[in-house]
């Protein structure tokens, strides 16, 4: 068998696929909090626990209303997203005048706040939630046993994040929103209610968290502490690729996918300090981040 | 004259006697410190608070002249916080016992605080067997398991069953590589192999790299050295890589009823495991468990709760016995006492302090298998009290003469 670096090159896709499928979800979370950041310069430090209600409400609307996955994937992010749009109105929409910070701290408080909430009613072991029928099983791909459901994650994502990309760059509502972040006062001036856009923009970035939380729901467990675990990676993501810029959230998440992949390959102990080494690396060098604007 | 001397004689016996009875009252407190927020919430938690008042109740010790209070804080897993909680409970809450506490690190900081002020320290929920080793103490019980007794049971009787070849996947901290090395050390005394093993980082997420590594290993068992929420993703994930049906065994090193509950039987069937106890074994065992599950919100005990209140019930017998609660006399008779409850049966507690009890193999239930809720596992063998545990001499306890 043809061997790379002394592992066997059957082994070595097999874990690049697998890096890439990680690569999905970090793209999909990170997207979210870039769309955030770079349209309302928050930092949404709650992005973890949205993410763990949307597998959370995935998992009550099977449970209690019998409701399954392919509409739980509508509706989760849907549910999700109107939770956050409360949240903006009520609260953050107050501190857009002040510095970052207290977005920051506000956020991650409300994080707190909402695994504490769920920890107390579902306790932590966290709960089941079955592969939909049509996806389980896999297909042997000669170097690899792919489950569908994986298969899935990644089609579902990269045409997720490719939309967003297109409607935030290339259609009219994406201009609106652009412009109401580089100046507001004059796009309101042009009759457009920027207050509503605002709320919407974070009602949607919240609910991309949702529907990453539902597409993890069947492969990782259900469990209240599951986006804290993530968030930290994520917002490494997010920095590497530029706070802010759609496109090096989407292509930085698949891309730090791979590369944690391969560094399970060959020093498994360092798979979960490599992203942070590439973005202490990144910060050093180009401190706006690969695709970030300069300030 | 000599009425009134003999009626004062006799006046001031009874005032004396009133006194002995008076003091005949003996109050104990008793500290439940534990993870009420964190991992291990579940199986210790408020869990074990409610087992230990259920143990005090059955014991009825009110009537046998015992107030006993329980106490009960959260130590986050973290042994500075479970430290200086178990400092003051000792210097000014006047707490003689300390409950449960899972976390090794914790119980090893605890141990050495209970020695140092001459307390009595029950443990159930922590795994390192350095408790009744190395680190073993005059006033440490360890009551429901170690990670001796599960690399032993689990090790050992799946090389029985055929599976002779091992891969590990390991959680890369401390516990992880304990629970490696002792299984390891099992596997290859009863003429098994060790294929290889990857350390993952704590806590992981996404196990699938580490399990095709473990699946291409070839090796029959993949034994999961790990716990909590790491043992159940590579248990789903595990499943979800179609492992199990391409033939290969999953080991969960230490895996307890609700991880069990977490994954369903759907993911976990099969799966081979050992615990102390479990709520399903014989009468003694359900008419616990269904008294218990009532004020737990319909949770079965785990093996730890079910430790928590079977010590509380031999601590209380011991206090019964010595007519006060001296903790070096407690502990000298709780030594001398067999041990027998409704949960674990009959035992004793061994002079480094190790409880020992029989342990059992179980295999989780397939789904057309189970009959309820938690209908999750049937036994496959029991490991008798003499052979769960670490034999005495080895564990380099200076106890042990």
């Amino acid at each position: 068998m043809a061997e790379i670096f002394g592992i066997p090159a059957a082994a070595l896709y097999g874990q690049l696929l697998l890096g890439f499928i990680n690569g999905a979800f970090y793209a999909t979370l990170s997207l979210g909090l870039a769309v955030i950041f770079g349209l309302l310069n928050i930092i949404n430090f709650t992005h973890g626990a949205q993410y763990m209600m949307g597998a959370f409400v995935g998992w009550m609307l099977l449970t209690y209303l019998g409701i399954g996955y392919w509409p739980a994937l509508i509706l989760a992010p849907i549910i999700v997203g109107v939770v956050g749009m409360v949240i903006e109105r009520l609260l953050i929409s107050r501190l857009y005048k002040l510095d970052h910070l207290y977005g920051l701290l506000l956020t991650f408080g409300l994080a707190l706040i909402i695994e504490g909430l769920f920890r107390n009613g579902y306790g932590v072991s966290g709960m089941s939630y079955a592969i939909p029928a049509e996806l389980s099983g896999g297909v042997n791909l000669g170097f690899m046993f792919l489950p569908l459901y994986r298969g899935w994650v990644v089609l579902a994502s990269l045409v997720v994040c490719l939309g967003t990309w297109f409607m935030i760059e290339k259609t009219r509502l994406g201009a609106y929103l652009r412009a109401a972040t580089e100046n507001p006062t004059l796009v309101q001036a042009f009759g457009i209610n920027v207050p509503l856009l605002v709320t919407l923009t974070y009602g949607f970035g919240v609910a991309l968290a949702g529907f990453a939380g539902v597409l993890a729901a069947p492969i990782y467990a259900v469990n209240p502490m599951m986006g804290s675990n993530l968030i930290i990676v994520v917002f490494a993501v997010v920095v590497i690729g530029g706070m802010g810029s759609i496109l090096g959230a989407v292509v930085t998440g698949f891309a730090l996918g791979l590369i944690e992949g391969l560094t399970k390959v060959f020093y498994p102990e360092a798979a979960a300090t490599v992203i942070f080494i590439i973005m202490a690396i990144v910060l050093l060098v180009k401190p706006a981040g690969l695709f970030g604007r300069e300030a | 004259m000599k009425l009134s001397k003999l009626l004062m004689a006799v006046s001031a016996a009874a005032l004396l006697s009133g006194g002995a009875f008076a003091q005949d009252k003996i109050d104990v407190k008793l500290g439940v410190l534990n993870d009420r927020s964190g991992t291990y919430a579940d199986l210790s938690g408020e869990g074990s608070v409610i087992a230990a008042q259920m143990a005090v109740e059955d014991f009825k010790a009110a009537d046998k002249g015992i107030n006993v209070e329980i106490v009960s804080a959260d130590h986050q897993n973290k042994p500075d916080i479970g430290s200086s909680i178990a400092r003051q409970w000792y210097d000014q809450d006047g707490v003689d016992v300390i409950l449960d506490v899972p976390t090794s690190s914790v119980a090893l900081a605890v141990a050495d605080i209970t020695k140092e002020k001459n307390k009595i320290f029950m443990d159930s929920g922590a795994g390192s067997s350095d408790l009744t080793g190395k680190a073993c103490s005059p006033n440490t019980v360890h009551w429901t398991y170690d990670t001796w007794a599960l690399a032993n049971g689990t090790g050992s009787a799946m090389v029985k069953a055929g599976g002779d070849t091992w891969f590990f996947l390991t959680a890369d901290y401390a516990f992880g590589h304990a629970l490696e090395r002792d299984t390891a050390a099992v596997v290859e005394k009863a003429g098994g192999k060790v294929l290889g093993s990857v350390r993952h980082p704590f806590p992981g997420q996404d196990f699938s790299s580490f399990l095709l590594q473990a699946q291409s290993s070839g090796a029959k068992v993949i034994g999961l050295a790990n716990a909590g929420a790491d043992t159940t993703n590579a248990i789903k994930q595990a499943s979800e890589f179609g492992i199990v049906q391409g033939g290969q065994k999953l080991a969960g090193l230490l895996t307890f009823v609700t991880d069990v509950k977490a994954l369903g039987l759907q993911t976990a069937q099969g799966l081979v495991l050992t615990e102390a106890f479990y709520w399903d074994q014989n009468e003694g065992t359900r008419e616990f468990s269904k008294r218990f599950a009532e004020r737990h919100g319909g949770a079965m005990p785990t093996m730890v709760h079910a430790g928590v209140y079977a010590s509380v019930l031999h601590y209380l017998k011991a206090v019964e016995a010595t007519k006060g609660k001296d903790a070096t006399a407690v502990m000298a008779k709780m030594k001398e006492m067999p041990t027998d409850d409704p949960l674990f049966g009959q035992g004793e507690i061994r002079v480094d302090g190790r409880h020992v009890h029989n342990m059992y193999l179980f295999e989780v239930k397939k789904p057309e298998e189970s009959t309820g809720d938690w209908d999750l596992y049937k036994t496959v063998a029991t490991i008798p009290a003499a052979e769960a545990f670490r034999p005495l001499a080895d564990g380099g306890c200076n106890l042990v003469k």
